[in-house]
């Protein structure tokens, strides 16, 4: 488990963002210790999205601080990596070209080292028979570890994955946030993950946050978050137990 | 009495101010747009240098933009020829003048239509096709993808589109010059008998470096102009108000046709009138 106390990757210090007088983030505090994976969970609709958008610079906030540890700022793009809720793959490329695309834009190497590199990743993550396919052709799961795989072919110290598991079935579910926890340790990357999936996401965290009404109503482990007293905190924890009352049942 | 006057007046105060309102916010909106749109434009030409591996992308958008409509270009420029000569036999045969049909139809081509109705043609295969692809780009989130990953998507997505633009809408309004001047020799001498050497040196000798010079200057700015209207608005899909999803990809082409078609018909008065 990784401590709060270690230096911190990330800090988010009173985040504000508001749409037409509407404001979805009112102040929002976060701290990512280096090397960590933090969950932020949030019902729909509470700005969670808008939060990571935030965070890498999609949208603009209207009031706060996003302090980057000082070694991530030169080329904060390369060191950053987002996962997108839709995997936002180039549907006109394939795998392989999907994968190689952030290297043959961003780095100086050649057409062979691009070509390893791209393929290197591809394997890891166990689609290097699929590097010809379009991601049309290939399965939700596969298109999740595409989109996992560009991400991390550049090597982030960051990844900011958005709803990685939304729309998946439980088995799948897992599977993601144990991909998540299994490239984590081969790459070695911090993770932000916005979710509602509260039980996979609670046994594959370091940290969790809630976001409610523009705020963190808690920050801190897993394991004082199934212990929390607050009712916003409990009403999550609560769900999942009568979740699982029932599947027992 | 005095109320109702007093609430008429008022009345038409309010509507004033609204139609005030309504003008100025039009105005503003106006305004706004064409300053994103400069800057748009200035950043597709600003990002050629700095973008990488521009070559495949390049010939990928002269192969849309130049190969795939050969087809629809030839064939407007056959018919265009065809009824040029048409009209024009029986217009100059009324003054006696049927042999000037070959600088008719070559300085009607060369000067005005096949610059206009190629880049047109374009903009209905290409443009629209652009705006679309752009459109789908935008609500999958590809193009913030490419921000994540640090590469400048105007620069990836809009420059080797508008590159192309410089080789493609000259080369294709020529090949309509040369297919209408075909289709004019056709209805004019073999349909309708003008002896086709009268025809051919007519057409030698009206066409001067100058009309090819403004022929050729106009497709390249027809090109620019109607290629940056077709991204930018496939490229602000997301700013469709009132619309999303799979209805503001069609609103945004729909919005790129007009518009692209409307700049090439007033950029071409310009032009002309510069040129005349």
């Amino acid at each position: 488990m990784i401590e709060a106390s270690l230096p911190p990757i990330l800090e988010v210090c009173g985040l504000r963002k508001i749409f037409s007088k509407q404001v979805v983030l009112a102040s929002v505090d976060l701290v990512v210790p280096r090397g960590s994976i933090v969950s932020v969970f949030g019902r729909s609709g509470t700005g969670k999205s808008v939060f990571l958008k935030c965070l890498a610079g999609l949208l603009t906030p209207d009031a706060g601080e996003i302090r980057f540890a000082i070694d991530l700022m030169d080329g904060l793009r390369r060191r950053c990596s987002y996962l997108f809720q839709g995997n936002a793959l180039f549907d006109s490329l394939t795998a392989f070209e999907n994968v190689a695309l952030p290297l043959e834009q961003t780095t100086r190497f050649g057409r062979r080292e691009i070509a390893r590199v791209a393929h290197d990743a591809l394997k890891s993550l166990g689609l290097d028979k699929f590097a010809d396919h379009f991601p049309a052709q290939m399965s939700g799961g596969m298109q999740k570890r595409l989109a996992l795989a560009r991400s991390l072919v550049t090597r982030p110290e960051l990844v900011l994955f958005d709803e990685p598991a939304a729309g998946l079935d439980p088995p799948a579910r897992n599977a993601v946030f144990e991909m998540i926890l299994r490239y984590k340790q081969e790459f070695d990357f911090t993770a932000v993950v916005v979710t509602h999936d509260v039980p996979e996401a609670l046994a594959a965290s370091d940290r969790v946050a809630l976001l409610e009404e523009g705020r963190m109503q808690f920050e801190g482990t897993p394991v004082e978050f199934a212990a929390s007293d607050d009712c916003i905190v409990r009403s999550f924890g609560d769900n999942i137990v009568t979740l699982r009352t029932g599947l027992d049942k | 009495m005095p109320l109702a006057k007093f609430g008429g007046l008022n009345y038409g105060v309010v509507q004033m101010v609204r139609l005030l309102q309504t003008v100025g916010q039009k105005s503003v909106g106006t305004v706004a747009g064409l300053g994103d749109f400069a800057a748009f434009a200035s950043r597709a030409v600003a990002a050629t240098p700095a973008t990488r591996r521009l070559g495949r992308r390049w010939i990928r958008a002269v192969h849309e933009q130049g190969v795939r409509c050969v087809p629809v270009v030839t064939v407007v420029g056959l018919f265009a020829g065809l009824v040029l000569g048409l009209q024009g036999y029986y217009l100059l045969a009324r003054f006696g003048s049927a042999g000037a049909l070959g600088t008719f139809v070559s300085l009607t081509l060369t000067r005005e239509l096949a610059p206009v109705l190629a880049a047109l043609m374009i903009v209905g295969q290409a443009g629209s096709a652009m705006a679309a692809e752009l459109g789908i780009h935008r609500n999958s989130e590809q193009i913030d993808a490419l921000t994540t990953m640090g590469i400048d998507p105007i620069g990836y997505l809009v420059t080797p589109r508008l590159l192309a633009t410089v080789i493609v809408f000259p080369i294709l309004t020529v090949a309509f010059t040369l297919v209408g001047l075909a289709g004019g020799y056709l209805s004019g001498s073999v349909l309708l008998g003008l002896d086709s050497g009268v025809y051919w040196s007519a057409v030698h000798s009206a066409i001067q470096p100058a009309d090819l010079h403004e022929c050729l200057s106009k497709s390249v700015f027809f090109g620019v102009v109607t290629i940056l209207i077709c991204c930018h608005s496939g490229f602000t899909t997301h700013y469709r108000s009132g619309v999303s999803g799979s209805r503001a990809v069609s609103v945004s082409t729909t919005r790129a046709v007009v518009l692209a078609s409307i700049a090439t018909l007033a950029a071409d008065y310009l032009i002309t009138s510069f040129f005349v």
